[in-house]
């Protein structure tokens, strides 16, 4: 069996009495499409802000893609090949859709220019293209901040997209988006990914939306993994059914 | 008109003003430096954090000259210019890789406390740096040229007017870079910097350095103009000074500062001409003024009024 | 330097101390409720020092000669000035400036303090002002065979220990006090909670006024008051509130104590950073704890 991509052994963390991660064995293979469910609070966030550096773990170990990252920084995880889009889409919410994408592209390069401007130090055809596949062409000058809350989270992952990553880390893509809109920009999403063969890792609370796009489930409850594998097993285990989707035993 | 072009035409009428009226030439030049000086603080504040000790960078490079003067009396004024300008720049990139770990007020406020240590030392050792009274610079030679005061003077307008336009010009291309627009980018979002793999660390302390460079350089032309230093150039008055210009004059183009600083120096001259006593009062009535009609300063408006105008005239 | 002169240090570190406490205090709080931080307060202690200052001039020259009538008129010209300019302040500026950014609203009470600073001198003029009856009313007293005033290590520090209880209890028992605390914690909830925000937003920053005022009055009878007071107390008073954090209440003691202490020991063991020592002193603790001494942890952003 080929290397996992993301490998967590034992990783602990505990906020006061609250304990946020018990002793959690994770791993994500290559082109595996990940969706994490699990009620609030039940350390879905909080094991991701371990992975990608933001928190530290009291135990444990993390290796992404052969390197050891247990107690790196975000700036140093995410320049081996982790992209991450937020619950709150954390962008530069007073530049401009295309200034937030050209810094995502120029953050990729060794250097950031001093003398040559922004654009100019991109390749503009890669941005338009980015732009046109999140469907965000003519919105390009608009103000981040003041973008509807799906085209956020749109933004939020065509940042994370930017880096041209290994894995691709979305933290509830969906939540915050219209019913309607929800499925067409999960739809946007996974194409993006497809063709630039990410691997993916998200975290979700709508059923059908984990249903229609994940290759496997994982489910969280109370700091620890309850439940992972095939889609439709987990979402069958009678712990997920009664915990997790809040639907009475069968 | 463009900005570049107004800019560029601007300091022609300084200099004509200065051949037609040469009692104004010093004036001119410290006004330049004042520009020169905001213009350095307005880097950092792009990123949202506004320093409130950027004077000291301008003393440190002022005592340098006087300094170097003291000790090399034939010392050429170029080489003072460009030595005590390093100086300068080098004490920035040193407080500069400490002080981009803080943020907000915090980040003002180390400034301001690391200007008054400075202001504080100088004014005490008395023997090393004169004291309160400073030092005094005498006119050194220019490239080689020994030169009576009008005509040093001359040389400096010359300088100082370079010297603006070539900042000018550095600020708008860095502030449009890559590094320039993550700078802008650490003011609304600094995680998401990280997370894009930029150390905002880094990115603030290139500004910082380009801020105290120019500062410093001010600061030296300074020493030259005025052929006296004194600790208050650091002090933390001077420093909201340059805030306070900045902020009247806009950071969105290079010639905000300038501009702030020539109302600054306008108001300052007809307020102690015809209203002595309460200059001060006339100041921050002018600032309250900017910052509740026209936030963005007097180059911000005037952008914002182009713009309009230009929407306005399409079909 | 001998056992002497190190009480002596003491004594002046603990009364200064005081007063910074005082100033400090109104500052911080204003920071921690309101989010703004206000370089008018600087204003506001040399304002409150004139009046108080002017007040028992007044009131010594018409004979009301009593050392406690004086005492009631420093304090009562300072909870004055205190109380009008803190509306002033509030009703004109805080409300019209209250959705700007942090830097601009800072830069609006520099506005205005520089504009006091004009207004303070044509009211009082520039020479220096002194009101010492006060100080050699109320007598020494021996500790250690050296001779302290009591103005200075008794009743300063008592008024301001005083005020540091007075607050708390304010705080923590009425019901105004938990409003504020609540307000300081999340604006947004609290309102939705039906906390008059802008009642008890006027209230602190009245009271911070109150408490700035005061600084300056007590300080009138051991200083005298020249145009750049309120600068140099603000500079100071920053200092404190950024060393301990901003928006700590006993960390503003225990800091204005030991900056307090530090530069009078400064004065008699180190002339030459004597004016230094805050600043190092902050530039230290900061460079160790980069958000003050005192100050939690921050929730999760992210």
């Amino acid at each position: 069996m080929s290397q996992a991509l993301l490998q967590a052994s034992d990783i602990c963390l505990a906020f006061g009495g609250v304990v946020a991660a018990d002793h959690i064995d994770f791993a994500l293979q290559e082109g595996e499409r990940l969706a994490v469910i699990g009620q609030n609070g039940a350390g879905k966030t909080t094991f991701i802000n371990i992975c990608t550096g933001y928190l530290q773990p009291t135990t444990g170990r993390i290796v992404f893609n052969g390197h050891d990252i247990t107690g790196k920084t975000p700036r140093s995880i995410v320049k081996l090949g982790i992209g991450r889009s937020f619950q709150l889409p954390q962008l530069f919410t007073e530049q401009s859709v295309q200034q937030c994408l050209e810094i995502a592209a120029a953050a990729r390069g060794a250097r950031l220019s001093w003398l040559t401007s922004l654009s100019d130090s991109v390749n503009h055809k890669e941005i338009l293209e980015t732009l046109e596949l999140i469907g965000l062409r003519e919105a390009a000058n608009e103000v981040a901040g003041e973008l509807p809350e799906g085209h956020k989270k749109l933004l939020d992952v065509a940042m994370a997209l930017m880096l041209r990553p290994k894995l691709i880390i979305m933290d509830e893509p969906t939540s915050g988006v219209s019913s309607q809109d929800k499925h067409g920009l999960m739809a946007l999403v996974m194409q993006a990914l497809d063709e630039k063969k990410v691997t993916c890792w998200f975290v979700e609370h709508d059923v059908d939306i984990v249903s229609r796009y994940a290759t496997r489930v994982a489910a969280w409850i109370d700091g620890k993994i309850a439940a992972d594998g095939d889609p439709k097993q987990v979402l069958q285990h009678p712990q997920v059914r009664e915990q997790i989707l809040g639907l009475t035993p069968c | 008109m463009k900005l570049g072009m107004f800019s560029a035409l601007s300091v022609l009428v300084l200099l004509v003003l200065g051949i037609v009226f040469p009692w104004t030439k010093t004036m001119l030049i410290i006004g330049l430096c004042y520009g020169l000086s905001a213009l350095g603080v307005a880097i950092p504040a792009r990123s949202g954090q506004v320093s409130f000790g950027h004077a000291m960078f301008a003393c440190v490079s002022a005592y340098a000259v006087a300094f170097l003067a003291r000790a090399f009396p034939s010392m050429d004024g170029v080489v003072l210019l460009v030595l005590a300008t390093l100086t300068g720049t080098l004490f920035a990139s040193v407080f500069g890789s400490f002080v981009v770990r803080y943020r907000g007020i915090f980040f003002g406020m180390l400034n301001l406390a690391i200007s008054m240590v400075i202001v504080a030392l100088l004014g005490k050792l008395y023997e090393l740096s004169g004291g309160t009274d400073g030092i005094r610079v005498q006119r050194p030679s220019w490239g080689g040229l020994v030169t009576e005061r009008a005509e040093f003077e001359t040389i400096l307008l010359w300088v100082s007017c370079c010297v603006a336009l070539l900042a000018g010009w550095f600020y708008q291309r860095f502030t449009q870079s890559a590094t320039g627009e993550a700078l802008r980018g650490l003011k609304s979002n600094e995680t998401r910097l990280e997370y894009l793999g930029i150390s905002a660390h880094y990115v603030l302390w290139v500004g910082y350095v380009g801020s105290g460079f120019f500062v410093s350089l001010a600061g030296a032309i300074f020493a030259l103009a005025q052929g006296l230093v004194t600790p208050d150039m650091g002090s933390w008055t001077r420093s909201g000074e340059l805030v306070f210009i900045m902020i009247l004059g806009g950071s969105s183009h290079a010639l905000g500062p300038f501009v702030g600083a020539a109302v600054f120096q306008a108001v300052k001259l007809f307020a102690s001409a015809y209203m002595a006593g309460v200059w001060q009062m006339l100041l921050g009535l002018t600032l309250l003024t900017v910052i509740a009609l026209a936030p963005e300063g007097i180059m911000g408006a005037w952008q914002a009024y182009r713009c309009r105008s230009s929407k306005g005239a399409q079909p | 330097m001998n056992f002497d002169t190190l009480l002596l240090g003491l004594a002046d570190g603990i009364s200064y101390a005081g007063l910074l406490f005082l100033v400090s205090l109104g500052l911080t709080l204003i920071f921690g409720v309101l989010g703004v931080l206000n370089i008018t307060h600087g204003s506001l202690y040399a304002l409150g020092g004139y009046t108080a200052a002017s007040l028992t001039t007044f009131a010594m020259r018409h004979a009301f000669d009593a050392t406690p009538v004086l005492f009631i008129a420093l304090v009562l010209a300072a909870l004055l000035v205190g109380l009008l300019m803190g509306l002033l302040l509030d009703l004109l500026l805080l409300r019209y400036f209250q959705k700007r950014d942090p830097v601009i609203q800072l830069l609006v009470t520099f506005a205005v303090f520089v504009i006091l600073e004009d207004v303070q001198k044509l009211i009082w003029g520039t020479s220096p002002y002194a009101a010492g009856e006060i100080v050699s009313r109320l007598g020494t007293v021996e500790l250690f065979d050296v001779t302290y005033t009591v103005y200075q290590i008794g009743v300063i520090p008592s008024i301001a220990l005083a005020s540091y209880i007075g607050l708390n209890f304010f705080l923590k028992k009425t019901l105004w006090g938990k409003q504020t605390v609540a307000l300081t914690h999340h604006r947004e909830v609290a309102t939705a909670m039906g906390v008059n925000v802008k009642r008890i937003g006027a209230l602190v920053f009245i009271l911070g006024a109150m408490l700035g005022a005061l600084g300056g009055a007590l300080a009138v009878p051991v200083s005298s008051l020249t145009p750049g007071m309120g600068a140099e107390m603000i500079v100071l008073s920053f200092t404190v509130v950024a060393t301990a954090g901003l928006g700590q209440i006993t960390g503003a003691l225990i800091t204005s104590l030991m900056i307090g202490l530090a530069r009078s020991m400064a004065v008699y063991l180190l002339p030459e950073v004597d004016v230094a020592m805050p600043y190092i002193i902050m530039l230290l603790v900061l460079l160790l704890r980069p958000n003050g001494l005192f100050t939690v942890a921050q929730s999760r952003r992210i």
